[in-house]
């Protein structure tokens, strides 16, 4: 720990005039590597330092980014000048213990002390068994990898300061014939462990398999269909469509969500129980402290159907009257912190996956994440890989289909839960401009009844 | 800049450097009050250099050690891609407006009045709505040297208004929006007002739809958020290379319906997107994509283009500082004649789409949407008769913009990067529950 700096920051700190302050610094060392086709399009190193202060007075914040550690004091000033003009009411923040810690970065096979030529060697031999495959068009591979040390100091005397390094890979088959184009994808990622990416070769080829069989497959006919989803897809909606509107601050100023989120309301079976954990070891979405200094726990969102909790920042969690769980969270120095999630996951139940499907006569079977996005009520996701169920066993590989659906009708609908939960570590989580932040999600297959799939 | 680019000639034969700086100030309204203000400063600088035939590149945000980048750099172009291109000689750029001095003048005080007027003004018409709000001023000065003597410079100052509204009655959610941005100050907000105002008027009542062919009338957001991307991924004169892009080899055949015409212009003067030149010093001009129907051009950068062999469109943008790409800058769908109430009339049972949600996620290089309708009405015999909900909209834009009905004879604005009409599409799959 770098005391002369910790002495700058608690200096800087008390020039503010205000309810609560922050100062957080990072620096960032990131590293990228992307193909399109069979042309190395980018490869590129970036650095970044820079930091930002936030003040809050009288309910209203004031945030200043800048990059540069210059007049630190009259930056701390001009955020607490700014948050007197918004705040017209009382601050409502609940203190957390301060604490003064250093974390050790989670590290397996340090991404930064591989070479540069060996990260190239491996994706060119994954480029090159997509190029291998009969039909194939193009492909495209992007890997990147950014180091982040960031510290936190407050008012309140808490100096953090913890490290990460963020892993991401994500390799895209593309297949053409006669005008039509269809594509198959994998997306990776790891928190500080390069083996996470290594020795894909066997999935990739089924990748680029993948996509030119998609030439052929059949269009969906849209409409209501049981599905079942693998435990990627799974996790995705369990993210999207139940873990964002868990997310107190889209809640705690709205008198009607307050009423539908109200803690103790069901959303599903007894079977059914719904998780954040950012103290999981070693996922893309786990960390020891918040952007505010609190502590991580686990938070059960939902437990055997019922509402019994949700993400809070300290200011939500004042405004709610509940207790903070560590869920503030910034993509980085130029934004404040907004309540987000971590890893989140559906709790594993009983029946293995050939019991899941066994009685459907027609169904859809949902696999491998493409995307998601959520309104909180409605949510759509599209699947990777789709394939008919038909008679209890899976059928015909299907042309990509999206679902969707109300979140409240959809989880009530969800019927039966597997016994085999997967963390997927491929996702990158949006929120207003902030994107992507690392998060993880999973889930055992799930059936679902009921499910509007888009299709031809 | 000066310093980089001179060590930076020492170890390579051509090199560029890029630099832009910003200052931003977002006035951040939650849950209809004032919440946060915010400034944020910052500079990132670019090296792009070419050793031995081979480029590479480093870029750095805040404090920089020159040698250090160009370091960086170096160590990537040991393995990067051969360059087909050299850095451009000095050029003179087109004279395009894309500041006005008075954005920065804008008081925070009169940006707050401003917010505080636009929610007011919705909140009269339903005062249950629960609005976001977020009134920003940015300016930003872009900066570029290349060895060859090649220099650009040019402030742009951006402000914008962006307003969504949340009504929840139970379990059903509504979200409304309206997003405006200029290069000028945004003093009047009374037409986002009354653009929300009708959103909600039209949702009052829910109506059903069942699954099936229908046709759909896409508004210009509806436009944006269903069929932009697909044709945003077929005219990047990258994916045409890879042969990737439908478009690929059909220049000068019909693909779509002869009424849709699309250019990509930065030149427009006092638009957020535009600028007199792309962030590789390439003057700034129109470019036709497609010209009645028939597609016309790609969009190219320098490396892109030395390898198609044409020539670079001014189409090489950077995001985030990073290495410059074929990108549209704003694009421009060319107005029909029809009139949007005509449309409506025209349709016996069908949609209109305000906006998709999720359309973005499929097969959208081979041209499918498929998306949630977010904000949508249903149509029976040529009147709106209220919101739909739990619908998905899905299509391919190759056979959706092939099978037109009527092209508006009004565009508009979404955000910066598109203005578009009404498009009335013939058919395409909806499906929903039931």
């Amino acid at each position: 720990m770098d005391e002369s700096l910790r002495h700058r920051l608690s200096h800087a700190l008390t020039k503010a005039q205000a309810d609560y302050a922050e100062i957080r610094l990072e620096e960032s060392q990131s590293t990228r590597i992307v193909y399109r086709g069979q042309e190395l399009e980018d490869i590129s190193h970036a650095l970044s330092f820079g930091g930002n202060v936030r003040a809050l007075v009288r309910g209203g914040w004031g945030f200043i980014c800048f990059d540069g550690l210059d007049e630190l004091p009259s930056k701390m000033e001009l955020a607490t000048a700014q948050a007197r003009l918004v705040g017209k009411e009382s601050t409502r923040f609940v203190p957390v213990e301060p604490v003064v810690a250093e974390t050790a970065p989670w590290l397996k096979r340090d991404p930064d002390a591989v070479a540069l030529a060996e990260k190239k060697r491996l994706l060119d031999e994954y480029n090159e068994v997509i190029w291998g495959t009969p039909n194939i068009q193009t492909s495209g591979i992007s890997y990147s990898q950014a180091r982040r040390k960031v510290i936190l100091a407050n008012s309140e005397g808490s100096y953090i300061e913890q490290s990460r390094t963020d892993v991401t890979l994500r390799i895209t088959a593309v297949a053409r014939k006669d005008g039509q184009v269809q594509q198959a994808t994998l997306s990776l990622g790891s928190l500080g462990d390069y083996e996470a990416i290594s020795g894909l070769h066997g999935q990739v080829e089924e990748l680029a398999r993948r996509a030119v069989a998609l030439l052929n497959a059949p269009q969906l006919k849209g409409g209501e269909y049981t599905v079942v989803l693998d435990p990627v897809l799974a996790g995705i909606f369990a993210h999207e469509a139940f873990g964002h509107l868990s997310e107190s601050d889209f809640v705690y100023e709205n008198q009607r969500l307050k009423e539908l989120m109200v803690l103790g309301r069901r959303f599903g079976g007894q079977h059914l129980n719904i998780v954040d954990d950012p103290t999981l070891p070693g996922l893309r979405g786990s960390y020891e402290y918040d952007d505010e200094g609190t502590p991580a726990r686990k938070s059960y969102l939902i437990r055997e159907g019922v509402l019994v909790g949700r993400l809070h920042s300290r200011e939500t969690a004042a405004k709610l009257g509940e207790a903070p769980t560590g869920h503030a969270r910034a993509l980085d120095y130029r934004h404040p912190p907004l309540v987000r999630m971590s890893n989140t996951f559906i709790e594993p139940g009983q029946l293995p996956f050939s019991e899941l499907i066994a009685d459907i006569k027609e169904g859809v079977y949902a696999k491998n994440w493409y995307g998601g996005t959520t309104s909180m009520e409605m949510f759509t996701f599209s699947a990777g890989e789709a394939y008919m169920i038909r008679h209890g066993q899976i059928a015909e590989l299907l042309k990509p289909v999206v679902l969707t659906g109300n979140v409240f009708t959809t989880l009530a609908n969800i019927d039966a839960i597997g016994n085999d939960l997967e963390m997927n570590q491929g996702g990158g989580c949006g929120k207003g401009d902030q994107v992507p932040l690392p998060v993880s999600s999973g889930s055992p297959h799930i059936r679902i009844r009921r499910c509007v799939v888009g299709g031809g | 800049m000066e310093e980089i680019l001179k060590r930076a000639k020492r170890v390579a034969s051509e090199a560029e450097v890029y630099e832009v700086s910003y200052e931003e100030t977002p006035v951040v309204f939650e849950a209809n009050r004032l919440k946060q203000l915010q400034t944020s400063q910052g500079t990132t600088v670019a090296l792009r250099l070419i050793r031995e035939g081979r480029l590479g590149f480093a870029t750095a945000s805040g404090e920089v050690d020159p040698q250090k980048l160009v370091d960086m750099a170096v160590e990537t172009s040991r393995f990067g891609t051969p360059a087909r291109f050299r850095f451009p000689d000095p050029d003179a750029y087109p004279p395009i407006e894309v500041w006005d001095a008075e954005v920065e003048k804008v008081s925070l005080e009169a940006m707050t009045g401003l917010g505080e007027s636009l929610i007011a003004q919705v909140r009269g018409h339903a005062p249950e709505l629960v609005c976001q709000c977020h009134i920003i001023r940015a300016v930003a000065t872009r900066r570029l040297l290349n060895s060859q003597g090649g220099h650009a410079v040019y402030k742009r100052s951006v402000f914008s208004v962006e307003l969504t509204g949340t009504l929840v009655r139970d379990t059903d959610m509504l979200f409304v929006s309206d997003v405006q941005s200029s290069c000028h100050p945004i003093q009047e907000v009374a037409g986002m007002a009354q653009t929300i105002r009708e959103q909600l008027e039209l949702s009052r009542r829910q109506a059903r739809v069942s699954s099936g062919q229908m046709p759909v009338i896409f508004t210009p957001r509806g436009v944006a958020s269903a069929l932009i991307m697909p044709l945003t991924l077929a005219i990047n004169g990258k994916v045409v290379l890879q042969g990737a892009s439908p478009l690929a080899n059909r220049l000068g055949e019909v693909v779509f319906d002869e009424r849709l015409s699309l250019r990509d212009d930065a030149t427009i003067p006092f638009r957020p997107h535009s600028r007199p030149c792309d962030d590789e010093g390439t003057p700034s001009r129109p470019i036709v994509l497609v010209e009645r129907g028939m597609p016309a051009g790609f969009l190219y950068d320098l490396q892109t283009a030395a390898q198609a062999g044409a020539s670079s469109t001014g189409s090489g943008l950077r995001s985030g500082g990073g290495m410059p790409s074929p990108s549209a800058s704003a694009l421009v769908l060319e107005e029909g004649e029809a009139g949007f109430h005509d449309m409506v009339r025209d349709m016996k049972e069908g949609l209109v789409v305000e906006q998709l949600m999720g359309a973005g996620q499929g097969n959208v290089l081979g041209g499918e949407f498929s998306g949630n309708v977010l904000l949508g009405y249903k149509v029976e015999r040529g009147e709106i008769v209220g919101r739909v909900k739990d619908t998905m909209v899905s299509g391919n834009i190759y056979k959706a913009l092939r099978e037109i009905i009527a092209v508006g004879d009004r565009a508009s604005w979404v955000g910066g990067a598109l203005l578009a009409p009404h498009i009335y599409c013939a058919r395409l799959a909806v499906a929903t529950k039931g």
